[in-house]
């Protein structure tokens, strides 16, 4: 295999400006809710105001009389037209409790915002307006809105199931039985620590929409949704509403940002192409804000029980893990398998003998479904691990970055076979680290503590760390199948050279920010030896590119955009027997270099791939047998996760006296191998570090013990502003990766994933003093004052 | 009621609902789509534009309210294929990723740089407080702003 290191790319590496940037900038690009659908009826959903209850009864009369409604549905009503459940992609075992979860419910709402009605109009305005007239008379029940007292099952959820449990799943590796047990009995130090994840919003700044537009003959439907994931939605929504797939195109305009929370099938896509087959007519549907932080789902939602064993000089012996994870009311696309995401994570970039004990119960509440979120799973572990290490180190009374280096899986193990079975491609932790450390002055960030920390100081100088490892570029498909996943991991591409010499790539991947286009022109262009701009890249239309599956857990590069690269391949290895015909030589003679064949040795006699182009399309002068035109489709299925890693740091100040905390310096050295364009990884960096950091110290679902969001605008769920973070310090090491050609990682979740811990180590470090030893993100001034003075009168 | 409004140079007569929104107007009457909508609490300023060279929300105020106005939308910016300095920073600078904040991010950075052509990193952040960007946390934003202001 070639790796991308020994070569000298042109392309790769370079900090090419992005192709999809003029069509934003002047306004000129259409997201979903700019589409002039000419005749299109407006969709909206009446949503339960109550957490859990029984639906007696629905009165629709007034509504359907209000002048531009065109129908009024009920659940009931519409129960004919599904051909089953929504769909659950992931179940993580065999065992697995998941409730039938239709579009509209129909006795039983389980959590405020599940949808109860639905209106047809002919205006948005009248949509809405018509929910006001709609009357339902509820039996209202008690809500449960916290995972652990949901274990109890004093409120059941859903009664028919007769438990709050969905399901428990296990991973214990102990090279003897027992072994865990013994670690922490005969542990120089042990560590036991609960967490929470929050339930947080992933607030994506486009809303959900969607329309649906069914074809005027023969039962085809188009349907155009902001989505993460077209041939996923395309293939389900055949499922669920029993229409022959290929009668089923989705595609996805520009996307307002997903962040995982568009990584799904929802009831208003289901419900716009059904109403739409029903009524003839295309049915679109826009999310308002609020609405969106009730009926998309959140993420994370787990308490987390870790406990960490180590000996004398501070070496990781074994770790056990119990999560309890909050589905909310029920399983949306993957919602089970978010948490087993992280189930391989918790012993961090350490190296640890086979005592492992991980476990996880995922249960219902009357709460919205949770599902990926940034990072899905991983951050949830990192985070853990992460902060358990601080917690060892204080115990043992070492600095934690003194603590982590006798632990760190060193340069020389990778390719490292880990405890969980899986490899570890490549890495290099202590090259990271000591890179982050450099760049935030850790020594004498140290020092400065030591003379600012004093009693009686009131503000509070802190610094804290992270060593991460990002598991991703989903996946290898063997390996879901070992987790019960309902798909395949594959991506795939097809490169076709056109009679000109300009190019098209078609990708399977659905890009809403990530600048595949830029991206993977420059892949093809290393490749093929055709400047970018000759490259279009085609994408997220089910009908122009009909394999693929999708974007999300930073896959796209790492899977997807090496399946660019290997079609390119074939479309050489074709191209290279036509030259071989036409300069008459063997195909073995012959070498490609930018752009051009050349017989070895004879660099005159050579043949560009333009000229051969157009040769393959007017097929005159081919080798005997060879089908015309240059075209090839690749399907790559990665036989490994990517693993990117690197360190973070934070150095922060707190005001004991109001509980601010204020970030002097972040930051992130980050591996993700092969850089393809540092421009847009730096980008990725940027805003998955403020997401990471916004967890730590500003957002958070908050619902009252009846199950009502309180936080369901931007006016109360603190999406940070420019003036709430500071700018960040990036850099980077190169470890490429061995498994794929490219030598590529993923990037888009490490920002997120290094976050959140690096901040609540400097937090807890800045107070460690006072006698702060824990605290419940987010650290928000109230949050804060609040553990300071707990300490103070302990 | 009867509205008369200058948009992108061009001077509109339109019948509105009085409860019509600016945003609305602009995007559902006039179809400039360019400008969006991210919330319901005019927290997020991704429908920033300008009326009478000033930035504004153009869901804090109603149709019209805004009648007898000058209002520049994202779509005005660029001037025969010429992408104003503004947009050309922010496509130099990495300063967007999905896109959907940007054209309410770019107007108020413009307006910003009316009130102050001059102004620290500090002082940007705060100036473009008003408006949420999910993906890029704001760094190449700023930076896009800082080097607008240079040029």
């Amino acid at each position: 295999m070639t790796m991308t290191e020994n070569r000298h790319n042109k392309v790769i590496g370079t900090r090419l400006l992005r192709r999809e940037d003029p069509t934003l900038l002047t306004g000129e690009a259409k997201f979903t809710n700019d589409l002039d659908i000419p005749g299109a009826l407006h969709l909206a959903v009446l949503r339960s105001p109550h957490a859990h209850a029984k639906i007696i009864k629905i009165n629709t009369q007034a509504a359907a009389a209000l002048p531009g409604v065109v129908a009024v549905y009920t659940g009931a009503d519409l129960q004919s037209m599904w051909a089953g459940p929504m769909p659950c992609a992931w179940p993580v075992t065999a065992e697995m409790k998941n409730p039938p979860h239709y579009p509209l419910a129909v006795s039983m709402v389980c959590y405020v915002g599940d949808g109860v009605a639905a209106v047809l109009a002919n205006s948005e305005t009248i949509s809405r307006d018509a929910l006001d007239l709609i009357d339902v008379e509820y039996e209202t029940m008690a809500a449960v809105v916290d995972p652990e007292e949901a274990m109890t099952d004093k409120v059941i959820v859903h009664q028919d199931l007769g438990t709050n449990k969905s399901y428990t799943w296990n991973l214990l590796i102990e090279s003897t039985e027992g072994c865990v047990e013994a670690a922490f009995k005969s542990a120089a130090y042990t560590v036991s620590e609960r967490y929470v994840q929050q339930r947080l919003i992933p607030m994506a700044m486009e809303t959900r929409a969607v329309a649906a537009v069914p074809q005027p003959f023969g039962g085809d439907i188009v349907l155009y949704s902001s989505t993460q994931v077209p041939h996923i939605l395309k293939v389900m929504t055949a499922l669920t509403l029993g229409i022959p797939e290929h009668q089923v195109r989705v595609i996805t305009p520009s996307v307002g940002g997903g962040f995982g929370s568009k990584l799904n099938v929802y009831a208003e896509e289901l419900l716009c192409v059904g109403l739409s087959r029903k009524h003839k007519v295309p049915v679109r549907w826009v999310e308002e804000r609020s609405e969106n932080a009730q009926a998309t789902i959140h993420g994370r939602g787990q308490v987390q029980y870790v406990e960490l064993a180590a000996d004398k000089d501070g070496k990781l012996t074994a770790v056990r893990v119990r999560i309890v994870a909050d589905m909310g009311a029920y399983l949306q696309l993957v919602t089970p398998g978010i948490p087993i995401l992280g189930a391989f994570l918790y012993a961090g970039v350490y190296d640890i003998p086979h005592a492992y004990d991980f476990s996880c119960t995922g249960v219902f509440t009357t709460l919205t479904p949770t599902d990926a979120y940034r990072g899905a799973g991983r951050p949830e572990a990192t985070y853990a691990i992460e902060t358990a290490m601080d917690a060892l180190a204080r115990e043992m009374g070492i600095d934690p970055f003194d603590l982590r280096k006798r632990n760190y899986i060193a340069k020389e193990q990778f390719p490292y076979t880990a405890f969980s079975g899986l490899t570890y491609d490549s890495g290099n932790h202590l090259a990271a680290a000591e890179k982050a450390a450099g760049l935030a002055d850790y020594a004498s960030i140290r020092a400065r503590q030591v003379k600012q920390n004093v009693p009686g100081a009131t503000k509070r100088l802190g610094i804290g760390m992270t060593s991460y490892f990002e598991m991703c570029g989903l996946a290898p498909s063997r390996v879901l199948a070992s987790l019960n996943y309902s798909a395949g991991g594959w991506e795939s591409a097809t490169v076709r050279i056109l009679p000109t010499a300009k190019v098209q790539v078609i990708t399977g991947t659905s890009p809403h920010g990530q600048g595949h286009e830029t991206s993977w022109a420059m892949i093809a262009s290393e490749k093929l030896g055709i400047p970018p701009e000759d490259i279009d890249v085609l994408h997220s239309d089910t009908a122009i590119a009909p394999l693929g599956l999708d974007t999300y857990g930073s896959r796209s590069l790492p899977v997807g955009g090496v399946a660019v690269a290997g079609a390119c391949d074939k479309v050489i290895d074709k191209a290279k027997l036509i030259a071989a015909h036409q300069l008459e030589c063997s195909a073995d003679d012959l070498e490609f270099a930018d752009g051009t064949f050349s017989i070895k040795g004879s660099p005159d006699r050579n043949l560009p791939l333009a000229a051969i182009a157009f040769e393959a399309f007017t097929a005159h002068n081919l080798p005997d047998g060879l089908e015309p035109n240059l075209e090839a489709q690749y399907t790559y299925d990665p036989p490994n996760f990517s693993w990117p890693f690197g360190t973070h740091m934070c150095v922060l100040e707190i005001d004991i006296e109001t509980g601010k905390v204020d970030v002097l310096k972040y930051v992130a050295v980050d591996d993700c191998g092969v850089q393809i364009n540092p421009l847009i990884v730096e980008g990725q960096v940027h805003g998955g570090v403020i997401q990471g950091l916004a967890q730590a110290l500003f957002e958070e679902a908050v619902h009252d013990k009846d199950g009502n969001l309180k936080t369901s605008t931007l006016a109360e769920y603190l999406v940070p502003a420019a003036s709430d973070v500071p700018s960040i310090v990036t850099d980077h090491t190169v470890t490429p990766s061995p498994t794929n050609q490219l030598g590529v990682k993923g990037i888009g979740e490490a920002g997120t994933i290094g976050a959140a811990p690096t901040v609540m180590n400097a937090v807890i470090d800045a107070l460690s003093g006072l006698g702060v030893t824990h605290m419940d993100m987010p650290a928000s001034p109230h949050h804060v004052w609040s553990a300071i003075q707990a300490a103070s009168t302990k | 009621m009867k509205i008369s409004i200058t948009v992108n140079g061009i001077t509109h007569e339109d019948e509105v609902e009085p409860r019509t929104l600016l945003v609305h107007y602009i995007r559902e009457q006039l179809r400039l789509t360019g400008t969006n909508i991210g919330c319901d609490t005019s927290s997020c300023g991704a429908c920033t534009v300008h009326l009478n060279g000033e930035a504004v929300k153009s869901c804090t105020i109603l149709a019209v309210q805004a009648d007898g106005t000058k209002i520049d939308t994202i779509e005005g910016l660029s001037k025969d294929g010429v992408m104003h300095p503004m947009q050309q920073a922010f496509m130099e600078n990495h300063g967007l990723q999905c896109g959907y904040c940007t054209p309410g991010m770019v107007m108020a950075a413009i307006g910003l740089l009316n009130e102050n052509p001059n102004p620290t990193e500090q002082e940007v952040r705060i100036g473009l407080e008003g408006n949420l960007c999910r993906c890029t946390g704001y760094h190449n934003i700023v930076k896009s702003v800082l080097a607008a202001a240079n040029k």
